[in-house]
């Protein structure tokens, strides 16, 4: 029983450790890399099976970002009309879009490079951006890739992107509060579900 | 059609405008988009023109067409358009900027064999993406309403002004003869919509409604670059505050200081700096 509890409490140290090592730049490299070398050696992938891509960013990538306070800045000042089981279902609904949505970029993957560029943050810093920056190879302007990170008990957490100056979060604010303001908090939940679940559908088909 | 493409284009511009003033009265509450009616309507047209024949015929190159010929394809009409985002550049006073877009063109039109090879990015000078109505934008003049033009999508009313400079300085629309340029017309535009299918099937994915995700993402993307990509995000947050008025509430609201999460972060640098 000792031992365990010596067990365990060594674990949460390390894991404390670990998050407060792993720098924001730091963790964006790693999972960028990590994925990006399975996406080139993944044949499925490349020819297009998003469930497969779903499921590698469900495993990888996930973990990293804090979806809760996606949905939150999505729907801006209607999030605090949604109750506590509306914000719930939205934020699952959105998970599932904006994941269906990155692994589709991810299927349209074709030797592209990322370039990390130079970061520097301050001490004490809660809330940073860490830019790259997609090479097109051959042909084309390379296209800016930020990350918006905030600093969590459980580290580093990615709370926005932004592909070309275009937030993938805050793009759909517009959107989300013409919903609302028309159908509802329950009106925007139901639309989220009906796009999820066309999206279901295509992606078995391919 | 012996009309030259310059006056179809101001005819388009001042349909456009006319169409805008009808439409004007029907409001949909979104102060960015005051002629939303009008808009999605010329929206489900350049859909419906892209569905039924340039997203096939740009499929079909894409499909038949190697990929070092598309890139060389892209590099040509890229090489032109170097030429125009240096005399932007020049006129927004950003003269390092377009000193690499003028070595950019020196470059890749002699070592690149007219533009085929885009050797300067390989040699460091980084391509850039300017046009008429970034360097309004630049100059201080605002957006204007949100508009959708037939065939060229959407713009602002600003970026439309700079679309028909855009066009009619355009060497590739007003080189003779007319064969040549209308076949390299549809050939630029072919590859350009080439180069956008990935990107389609994305937005398919992403948007709950592809009028207004393509909207906003045009108009984030058009703020982007005016700041050649640093652009203030308190602003957005402000025009935020005076869409919808501020609350007592809003005060003690933690998720609205998340509006702007990195003027916030500016801030507090700031703040760090001065002391």
């Amino acid at each position: 029983m000792k031992s365990l509890f010596a067990f365990f409490s060594g674990l949460l140290i390390a894991m404390s450790a670990m998050a407060q090592e792993v720098a924001p730049d730091a963790l964006i490299k790693s999972v960028t890399n990590e994925v990006l070398d399975i996406v080139r050696k993944d044949k499925d992938i490349q020819s297009g099976n998003t469930k497969k891509a779903i499921e590698l960013v469900e495993v990888k990538v996930l973990p990293h970002f804090n979806f809760t306070r996606m949905t939150q800045l999505a729907l801006a000042r209607d999030w605090r009309q949604a109750n506590a089981a509306q914000q719930k279902t939205l934020t699952d609904e959105f998970r599932h879009l904006l994941v269906r949505t990155y692994s589709k970029a991810l299927t349209e993957y074709k030797n592209q490079t990322i370039d990390f560029k130079p970061f520097a943050s301050k001490a004490g810093e809660t809330d940073v951006r860490v830019r790259t920056e997609i090479k097109q190879s051959g042909a084309g302007k390379n296209i800016e890739l930020d990350y918006f990170l905030e600093k969590s008990a459980g580290g580093w957490r990615v709370y926005d992107i932004e592909v070309g100056g275009i937030s993938l979060v805050t793009n759909y604010r517009d959107s989300f509060a013409a919903e609302v303001r028309n159908n509802g908090i329950d009106g925007l939940i139901k639309s989220l579900q009906a796009k999820n679940k066309s999206g279901e559908a295509t992606s078995v088909k391919k | 059609m012996n009309t030259t493409l310059p006056a179809r284009i101001k005819s388009v511009a001042i349909s456009v405008a006319a169409a805008g003033l009808l439409a004007g009265c029907a409001t949909s509450g979104n102060p960015k988009d005051p002629i939303e009616g009008f808009n999605r309507a010329m929206y489900a047209f350049n859909d419906g023109l892209d569905t039924a024949i340039i997203r096939p015929v740009a499929t079909g190159y894409d499909a038949v067409l190697p990929a070092p010929v598309k890139t060389g394809v892209t590099n040509f009409f890229g090489n032109i358009e170097d030429v125009f985002i240096g005399v932007n550049n020049l006129l927004q006073g950003k003269i390092p900027a377009a000193a690499s877009d003028f070595g950019r063109v020196l470059i890749n039109t002699t070592v690149g064999v007219l533009g085929l090879i885009d050797w300067a990015s390989d040699a460091g000078l980084e391509k850039h993406d300017e046009d008429f109505g970034q360097t309004f934008g630049r100059w201080g003049v605002g957006n204007g309403a949100y508009v959708v033009i037939p065939v060229f999508g959407p713009r602002t009313a600003r970026d439309t002004v700079g679309l028909v400079l855009d066009v009619a300085t355009d060497p590739v629309a007003n080189h003779e003869p007319a064969r040549t340029r209308d076949l390299a017309i549809v050939l630029r535009l072919v590859n350009d919509r080439a180069n956008l299918l990935a990107a389609d099937k994305v937005v398919e994915e992403a948007a709950l409604d592809k009028y207004s995700y393509i909207r906003d993402a045009y108009l984030q993307r058009r703020r982007n670059l005016i700041h050649d990509g640093n652009p203030p995000r308190e602003v957005e947050a402000d025009a935020e505050q005076v869409d919808r008025p501020v609350t007592a509430e809003a005060e003690a609201d933690a998720p609205r200081a998340d509006l702007a999460p990195v003027s916030v972060l500016a801030a507090r640098t700031d703040a760090a700096e001065n002391k």
